[in-house]
């Protein structure tokens, strides 16, 4: 540091005023002069269109984003509705499968119980009819076996009693019988 | 003479004549750094520059304001191709993205928050700044050429600038009466106003000094340390220096080169900060 400092005075001395910390008016004059040339010369031609084009550029970056921003929030606005009206969709179709079950129910309910109804009247039918069968055949069994018996009973007693008395006496006895 | 066969550094071919004529004479560290009305090629040859003087005053294009002339031009030529290529396209490419990077930089880390709002017609005043101080740090490594910023007629001319910058600012945005009254506390006692006041004013001129003195000291520091280190290969008058020499002076070249962008950036950062605090000097 001493060495440098002694350089510098021996330099003042030989060069003959050339110091260091001599400040010469003229490169004052020329350092301004060129200066302000400088910043007139690149403030119009150089940092005017190079900020205003950062200005545009940060400006459109920016106005990007925010389009992008929104357009998200309105495909998230339609997704949440396409969801919701899918959940309205699924709920109304629930809805209907629910009616039309309850109502096949009903609609099977109402048919087992009319075939049940229609089957016990037939059935019903068919043992009257059955009945009625049977009490036509019964009679005409009755009155066979009294001709049969009568026959025979004429056969056996021959002529000793008439047809009429003969049928009056075994109608009785015949009647008896049904009764026991 | 035998000594320019050892010397592969074209820097100092003046140099050896001088340190062969006499050791002890360091005349030739100050040859390098101070400014002269010659551009050295040695050993391809010196320019002398005309000399001359207008009513009195010198004039001369000396060596420092020829390599001023050039680095303004320079940078008129690299910023104009940088503005010419946001015609294209918006995105830069190249070395329009790096020049890009740098104004973003000065704009949205040094100006914006020194200044504050408004900060927009500072800007390209102190982009100049800070590109033209830049360059000019950065020329001061290149062989052949010279540092400007470590000649303090530079210095002194670019801080006061800044100077002027800053107070017109403070006049603009305050009104001269009212940014002058700031300047001093309110509600002071008068007998303490005799002090404050030639403080205050004594304050506003510290400022540019400090600029100046601060740009220049740390350009020439390192110059000349450069220098004196491979000065010492003559001094010495042997070569088996030499490894240790220029080792150590490639390692305050890079330093240097950490240096210049720093010191462009604290000049700039500095005069920002000056002007923030004198539009809004609410003392």
């Amino acid at each position: 540091m001493l060495t440098v400092f002694s350089f510098l005075v021996l330099a003042l001395e030989q060069e003959g005023g050339g110091s260091l910390i001599d400040v010469n008016p003229g490169v004052v004059f020329w350092t301004v002069v060129t200066f302000i040339f400088l910043l007139l010369i690149l403030k119009k031609f150089a940092w005017k269109p190079i900020l205003i084009a950062l200005d545009q550029r940060e400006n459109s970056i920016k106005e990007s984003l925010e389009k992008a921003e929104k357009a998200k929030q309105e495909a998230q606005k339609i997704l949440d509705e396409n969801q919701a009206n899918l959940a309205k969709a699924e709920e109304e179709s629930k809805k209907i499968i629910n009616q039309s079950r309850i109502y096949a129910e009903k609609l099977k309910d109402q048919i087992i119980s009319e075939s049940r109804s229609e089957a016990k009247k037939i059935i019903d039918e068919a043992s009257a009819e059955i009945e009625r069968k049977k009490d036509a055949a019964f009679d005409e069994l009755k009155n066979q076996i009294a001709e049969i018996a009568v026959q025979a009973a004429g056969k056996i007693l021959n002529e000793n009693l008439n047809v009429e008395t003969q049928k009056k006496i075994a109608n009785r006895y015949i009647g008896e019988i049904t009764k026991n | 003479m035998f000594l320019s066969q050892n010397a592969n550094t074209t820097v100092v071919v003046d140099t050896l004549t001088k340190a062969a004529q006499n050791n002890s004479d360091p005349s030739w560290i100050m040859h390098h750094v101070l400014d002269g009305h010659s551009i050295s090629f040695e050993p391809f040859g010196t320019l002398i520059l005309p000399q001359f003087h207008v009513f009195g005053f010198d004039l001369s294009i000396t060596k420092h304001v020829f390599f001023i002339f050039l680095i303004a031009a320079i940078l008129i030529i690299i910023a104009l191709s940088v503005a010419r290529t946001y015609k294209k396209s918006i995105i830069p490419k190249g070395f329009a993205n790096l020049f890009e990077v740098l104004i973003i930089f000065v704009r949205d880390e040094i100006v914006a928050p020194s200044i504050g709002k408004g900060y927009e017609s500072f800007l390209p005043y102190l982009l100049t700044l800070f590109f033209f101080i830049l360059l000019s740090n950065l020329f001061g490594l290149i062989p052949y050429s010279a540092t400007v910023t470590g000649n303090i007629a530079v210095t002194a001319a670019l801080a006061s600038i800044s100077f002027v910058v800053t107070q017109f600012a403070g006049i603009k945005s305050h009104g001269a009466i009212r940014y002058f009254k700031g300047l001093v506390p309110s509600g002071m006692p008068k007998l303490i106003l005799i002090i404050i006041i030639p403080l205050e004013i004594l304050g506003l001129f510290t400022k540019p000094f400090a600029l100046c003195i601060r740009l220049f000291a740390n350009m020439i520091a390192g110059h000349i340390v450069i220098f004196s280190l491979l000065g010492l290969i003559f001094i010495m008058h042997t070569i088996y220096v030499a490894p240790v020499s220029v080792g150590f002076a490639l390692f305050i070249e890079l330093l240097e080169l950490l240096v210049a962008v720093i010191q462009a950036y604290i000049f700039t950062m500095l005069t920002a900060l000056f002007i923030g605090m004198s539009v809004h000097s609410d003392h």
